[in-house]
Formats: C-alpha cells, sequence, structure tokens
C-alpha cells in the first residue's frame, strides 16, 4: 500500500497523554487546569479523528496499520494494529465528539470537588481505551480497550468511594462485567482453536470477513461452532451492553457522578456491545440461530426495562432502564439483520441519551443533590435553559419527528417488520409507547405540575449549558441524515413498500404513550389502576426481583460455598490446619519427642555412639561384601 | 610373632577399651579407654602391615601416635576444665545437655 495514511495512533495518543499529564502532576495542577487540560486532550483527539475520516473520505478504502507484534506463539500472532474504516470512523466520531462536550460539562459539574484532578484523569484514560477499543483492527487487541473500559467504569462508579453504596455498586458492576467478560474471551478462545486447526490464519477483522467461511462446517458439541462462538461472544456483549442476563449493574452504577452516566453508561461504554455485535457482524449472520437470539434477548430485555422504568422515582435510574431498553433496540436492529440500523440508533441514541443525562445532572445540580423526581415538580419556572434541553431530548427519546429518535427507532422497527418477526415487531412498537409513557412521567413529574417539596433551584453554570445545547442540536437534526449515514455504515438505504399500520405504529405508540402519561396524572384513574393491578405493580416495582432471584441463586449460594467450604473447611481446617499449622506441630512434636534422647549423660552418649560406630563398621564390611 | 595372634590382642583390647568407654563413671579412665582404643587400632594396623610385606603402615602407626597425643593433650585440657567448672569428673553428674 503506497498510500501514506493518518497516524491512527494519534487518536488513542491524545487522551493517554491526558491522563498521564494529569495523574503525573496531580498535586501541581490547582482550579479547573485538569479540566481543560482533558477537555483539550479529547478535543485533539476529535480533531484527529476527524482528520483520519477526511483521509478515509479522500483514500476510499479502510485504514490499516500495524504497529508492531504484539506477542506471537506458534503459528499465533496478535499485533498491535488499528484499522479505520466506515464502522470505526462513525464510532470514534460519536465517541470523541460527545465525551469532548461531556467533559466541558464536567468542569462545571465536578467544580470544587476535591478529587477533581482525579475525575479528569479517569475520564482521559476512559476514552484513551474506548478508542483502543473502537480502533482496533482484531478482537484481541479490542478486548484490551474492552477491559480497560470496564476498569474505568468500574473506577468512575465508585469514585465517591467514601459512600459504601458507591463502592459496592462499582464491586456489582466489575462482577457482572468480569461475567460478560469470560463468555468473550471464551468465544475469542474457541475462535481461535477453530482457526488454528485449519492452518495459517490472521484474526483481523478483515481477514475473518474474507475468511470465516471455513469454519461455516465445522461443529462443537453437536452444535455449529459459528453459533457456539456468536453466542459466546453475545454473552460478552450482553455484560458491556447491560442486556438480560447480565444487565443488572447499570441501574446500581447510576451512583457514579452523572456526567459519567452519561458518557459511560448511556453514550459510549454500553454501546460496545452494539459496535462489537457489529463487527463481527459476518459471524453472527452466518451462524445459525445467532441473530434470532440476539433479536429475542434484546427484545425481553427492552420490554423488560421499559416496564421497570415506569415505576422508579428515582431520575437517574428511569434513565438507566431506558438506557437498557433502547440498547435493546440496537440490538434488535441487528438482530433483524440490518447492523447498520442498531449503528444508526447508537449514535442518536448517544446524542439524545446523554443529552438527558446531562439534563438530569443539571436538575440535580440545581437541586443539590435531589434525585426523586416526587419532591420535584414545576421545574420549569425555575431553571427555564434546562426545562428546553430536557424537551428536546424527551420530544427525541419519544420517537416524534422530526426528532433523530424517531428515525433511528422508527428504522429499527420497521426492519424487524420487513424481517418477518412479527411477534417482536408487536413488542418492539409497545416498548416504544411504555418508552414514551415513562420518559413523559419523569418530564412531566419534575417539570410540570405543581411543586412538590421546598426547594431552592438555580440554574447551572454556562459551562454546563452549552455543551447539553449542542448535544440538543444534533438530537434535533442528525435524524435528517439517515439515509446518508446507513449508506456509510454499510447498507443500501432505499424507501420500504409497507403497510400503513407498519409505518405509522411507532408514531401512535409513542403519542398513545405521551397521552396516557398526562392522563393518568390528571384524572383519579391512577388510583384505581394501583388498586386492581396491585400486585403486578409490586412485582414491577422490584424489578421483576431480578436481583433478589440472583441473589438467592447465585451470590446466597456462592456466599455459602465460600463461606462453608472454601473458608472453613478449605483455607481454616486443612490449609491452615492440616497444612500450615500441621508442619509447625510436626516439627514441634518431632522435637518435644526427641529431646528425650537427650539424657545429657555422656555414658550414655558413649554407649550409643559406640554402637551406631559398630552398626556402620559392620555395614562398610558386609555391605563390600555384597 | 604371628600376625594373628597381633590381631587377635588387637580385638581385645579394643573391646576392654570399648566397654571402659561405655560404663565407666570417671571422664580420666574414659579418656584412657579411647586412649587405648586408639592403640588398640594401631596394632591392628601392625599386624596388618605383618601379612602385607609393605612399609607406610608403620609410617601411619608413627602418624597415629602423634595424633593420639595430642589428641590427649586436648582431651586432658579439656578435662580439667571440666572439673574446675563442674567440681567433678564423674560425667553422670554432669547432665547439662539433658533434653
Amino acid at each position: 500500500m503506497t498510500h501514506e495514511s493518518y497516524n491512527l495512533l494519534n487518536i488513542i495518543i491524545a487522551p493517554a497523554l491526558g491522563f498521564a499529564i494529569i495523574s503525573v502532576f496531580s498535586k501541581l495542577l490547582k482550579g479547573r487546569i485538569s479540566g481543560y487540560i482533558a477537555s483539550a486532550a479529547v478535543f485533539l483527539s476529535f480533531l484527529f479523528s476527524v482528520l483520519a475520516f477526511l483521509d478515509l473520505r479522500s483514500f476510499g478504502q479502510p485504514l490499516n496499520q500495524k504497529l508492531f507484534v504484539w506477542f506471537s506463539a506458534g503459528s499465533f500472532s496478535a499485533d498491535f494494529s488499528l484499522a479505520f474504516d466506515n464502522l470505526s470512523a462513525i464510532m470514534a466520531l460519536v465517541v470523541t465528539f460527545v465525551s469532548f462536550l461531556i467533559h466541558i460539562y464536567s468542569i462545571g459539574y465536578m467544580d470544587h470537588d476535591k478529587d477533581f484532578n482525579r475525575f479528569f484523569s479517569y475520564l482521559n484514560l476512559f476514552v484513551a481505551f474506548m478508542l483502543v477499543l473502537v480502533l482496533a483492527a482484531n478482537p484481541i487487541l479490542m478486548f484490551v480497550g474492552w477491559e480497560g473500559v470496564g476498569l474505568c467504569s468500574y473506577l468512575l462508579i465508585g469514585f465517591w468511594y467514601e459512600n459504601i453504596e458507591n463502592s459496592i455498586a462499582g464491586k456489582k458492576a466489575f462482577l457482572a462485567n468480569r461475567v460478560g467478560d469470560a463468555f468473550f474471551i471464551t468465544g475469542l478462545l474457541l475462535l481461535i482453536s477453530a482457526l488454528s486447526s485449519k492452518g495459517d490464519f490472521s484474526l483481523d477483522f478483515t481477514w475473518l470477513k474474507e475468511n470465516y467461511q471455513i469454519l461455516s462446517a465445522d461443529k462443537f458439541a453437536g452444535l455449529p461452532i459459528l453459533s457456539v462462538i456468536s453466542l459466546l461472544l453475545f454473552l460478552g456483549a450482553t455484560g458491556k451492553s447491560a442486556q438480560f442476563p447480565l444487565y443488572v449493574w447499570l441501574p446500581d452504577a447510576m451512583a457514579g457522578p452523572t456526567p459519567v452516566s452519561a458518557l459511560i453508561h448511556a453514550a459510549t461504554m454500553v454501546t460496545a456491545g452494539v459496535y462489537m455485535v457489529s463487527r463481527l457482524f459476518f459471524l453472527f449472520d452466518a451462524a445459525p440461530y445467532a441473530l434470532d437470539i440476539i433479536l429475542y434477548t434484546a427484545s425481553f430485555t427492552s420490554l423488560m426495562a421499559a416496564l421497570i422504568a415506569c415505576l422508579q422515582t428515582d431520575i437517574k435510574k428511569i434513565l438507566a432502564y431506558s438506557t437498557i431498553s433502547q440498547i435493546g433496540y440496537m440490538f434488535m436492529g441487528v438482530g433483524a439483520g440490518v447492523y447498520a440500523g442498531g449503528f444508526f440508533h447508537l449514535t442518536t441514541h448517544a446524542f439524545f441519551k446523554a443529552l438527558l443525562f446531562l439534563a438530569a445532572g443539571s436538575v440535580i445540580h440545581a437541586l443539590s443533590g435531589e434525585q426523586n423526581i416526587f419532591k420535584m415538580g414545576r421545574l420549569k419556572d425555575k431553571i427555564k435553559i434546562t426545562f428546553i434541553l430536557t424537551l428536546t431530548g424527551w420530544l427525541a427519546i419519544c420517537g416524534l419527528p422530526p426528532f433523530s429518535g424517531f428515525f433511528s427507532k422508527d428504522f429499527i422497527i420497521e426492519t424487524i417488520w420487513d424481517s418477518g418477526h412479527k411477534g417482536v415487531w408487536f413488542f418492539s412498537v409497545l416498548t416504544a409507547g411504555i418508552t414514551a409513557y415513562y420518559m413523559t412521567r419523569l418530564f412531566r413529574t419534575a417539570f410540570l405540575g405543581k411543586k412538590r417539596s421546598d426547594y431552592h433551584a438555580h440554574e447551572s453554570p454556562y459551562i454546563m449549558l452549552w455543551p447539553m445545547s449542542i448535544l440538543a442540536i444534533f438530537s434535533v437534526s442528525l435524524g435528517f441524515y439517515r439515509s446518508s449515514f446507513l449508506s456509510f455504515a454499510g447498507m443500501n438505504f432505499e424507501p420500504r413498500h409497507m403497510p400503513a399500520l407498519a409505518t405509522h405504529s411507532p408514531i401512535i405508540a409513542g403519542i398513545l404513550g405521551i397521552s396516557f402519561a398526562f392522563f393518568l396524572a390528571e384524572s383519579k384513574f391512577s388510583n384505581f389502576i394501583e388498586k386492581t393491578f396491585s400486585s403486578i405493580i409490586n412485582l414491577v416495582k422490584n424489578k421483576f426481583y431480578v436481583d433478589e432471584i440472583y441473589d438467592y441463586l447465585v451470590i446466597k449460594p456462592l456466599a455459602f460455598f465460600s463461606e462453608k467450604f472454601i473458608f472453613s473447611l478449605l483455607d481454616r481446617k486443612i490449609i491452615d490446619g492440616i497444612l500450615v499449622e500441621g508442619l509447625a506441630k510436626t516439627a514441634f512434636f518431632t522435637g518435644d519427642f526427641s529431646r528425650k534422647i537427650q539424657t545429657g549423660k555422656i555414658s550414655s552418649y558413649a554407649a550409643i555412639f559406640t554402637l551406631a560406630a559398630t552398626i556402620a563398621l559392620m555395614c562398610i564390611i558386609f555391605g563390600a561384601n555384597i | 610373632m604371628n600376625a594373628g595372634n597381633v590381631l587377635g590382642l588387637s580385638f581385645i583390647l579394643f573391646s576392654i577399651s570399648a566397654a571402659a568407654f561405655i560404663t565407666q563413671k570417671n571422664l580420666l579412665i574414659t579418656l584412657m579407654s579411647l586412649e587405648l582404643g586408639l592403640n588398640a587400632a594401631n596394632i591392628a594396623i601392625v599386624s596388618f602391615a605383618l601379612t602385607s610385606n609393605k612399609s607406610d603402615p608403620f609410617i601411619w602407626i608413627f602418624l597415629f601416635f602423634a595424633v593420639a597425643a595430642a589428641e590427649a593433650t586436648i582431651g586432658l585440657s579439656i578435662l580439667i576444665m571440666i572439673s574446675k567448672k563442674f567440681k567433678t569428673i564423674n560425667p553422670d553428674k554432669i547432665s547439662n545437655l539433658k533434653g
């Protein structure tokens, strides 16, 4: 390749350098300086991504850069190589741009926090790892970024670690992610072992895409090996992207500072699973059952999370469940066979959900830490700009035209209809309606209605407001670029011919959801519903007892096993009691026994000496004859 | 001089020395029995020298005399120190090493 392509490493180095500078000079950086450094680093990274993007456009082919061989063993070698194709270009641009805005916002939000520098160093580290994940040219390097963002997520969820709840939430996120990661790495190892039996291979995404067919006839434990690998990878994605059955960590992850929830737990990291599945879409596409499993799992997750969101009272928890539900939509798009659709929703969601989270942060900031929406009410008079921005985000997520959420969600729902899964289609429309309902409930309770408690609200500073405004502009406008986006992401977009029912039902569901939310608030009907369906409402309020089920099925037995078997028996009794103390006791008792031999009488020593000498002599004499 | 008789003498002397070494209640006599044992060994070497018709065993014997003399000196000085410290040379009364 003669083309001198743009150096992709710059994109990653900028935030990594920011992280290094802020951590090393943490003691010297006073005030907001570290925030400015971090933001500048991410902005540089964004500029580099734009340059790489322009290069990609002019070159017309994916940019591939092999920097060095990371490690090799036998015929297998993993390279440190970066790739910049259409998918990673979109992802890199979205990640760096949204990150930059959230960095700026954080300067205002985290002002006066005593760990201001630590916050920005983690944030920069996160962006660096996210870009490794995005730009990696092979799944092994992707896994490095994958683990790295998990680490940063853990560090940032437990950022205010003095509160034990936050540390526990961080730990939960880390462990749930680890379960997913174990599936991911198992899938990768299976892929590598299957490929290595076929001769020379490489793990580059491009190579895999061209050569994955060599595995299509293989079986593993009686199942097509591609299905097994795909399923393992998808389970890995459910960990990172908070899908059933590993979604439980995301609501708890809201313990972190709100900009973290916006950046990591809404816009970027949680979509890594969708990105990974899109990257390896050819595998999933070729594997029997894999896409169907994704579609059904995502549909189930989406509906369940939306239902739970309806009865939450914490503004951030509602948004967290909404994120789970929306990522479900992205996976549904992938599962229906059009990953570009899922990817488009990923992009629009990154903007409008980041906006909603930042707006929630602004509200929390305005109310000095209050997160219960039923203690807000009538905020529109107090914080007008935040109100208008939230309005934008709300309309976008409800899927009303012309906001971006409409275009992306509608497209996915149409795709599902097109793929012939009518049942899943019905539930996706239903979920769209429920989404509109719970977001309206949130919006109405917090911003409209009457004042519900005695609060003193103050508008956030401009440094927080203008990043939100930019996000709002994108939330509104991004939908208009649907066709060019989809064709860039790798599909030919052509208007589909579908029955009117199919095209209009998502909007109708959205409007119904919104009206229902307003209707419930104004009438006595809500009391009636609460009384009639109290058992169902309790079930939903308790999040379908999933946490409790996990507690009984996994955590309690594990704790019991660890406590009784590993700790009490294995560690205390066998290792400590028999091995460690046993060794000491053996030495002690041997000493205690053998000290009695020492009579202190010289004649007995002499007797023993003589006897031993005689025996030794006998051995020599008779031994020589043998 | 029959080499066999000489070897027999050596055995007898060594047995006496070993018995005395084990049983005596006087360190001085114990030391003497050790000397006796050493000399019994020397006599055994003489008997072997008589049968092998070589001269080097005789040289060894002189070396052993010298060693025995040096050892006796050291043994006696230790014995004097012991008697000074413990005011006795009965080994049964010196049992500081009892475990």
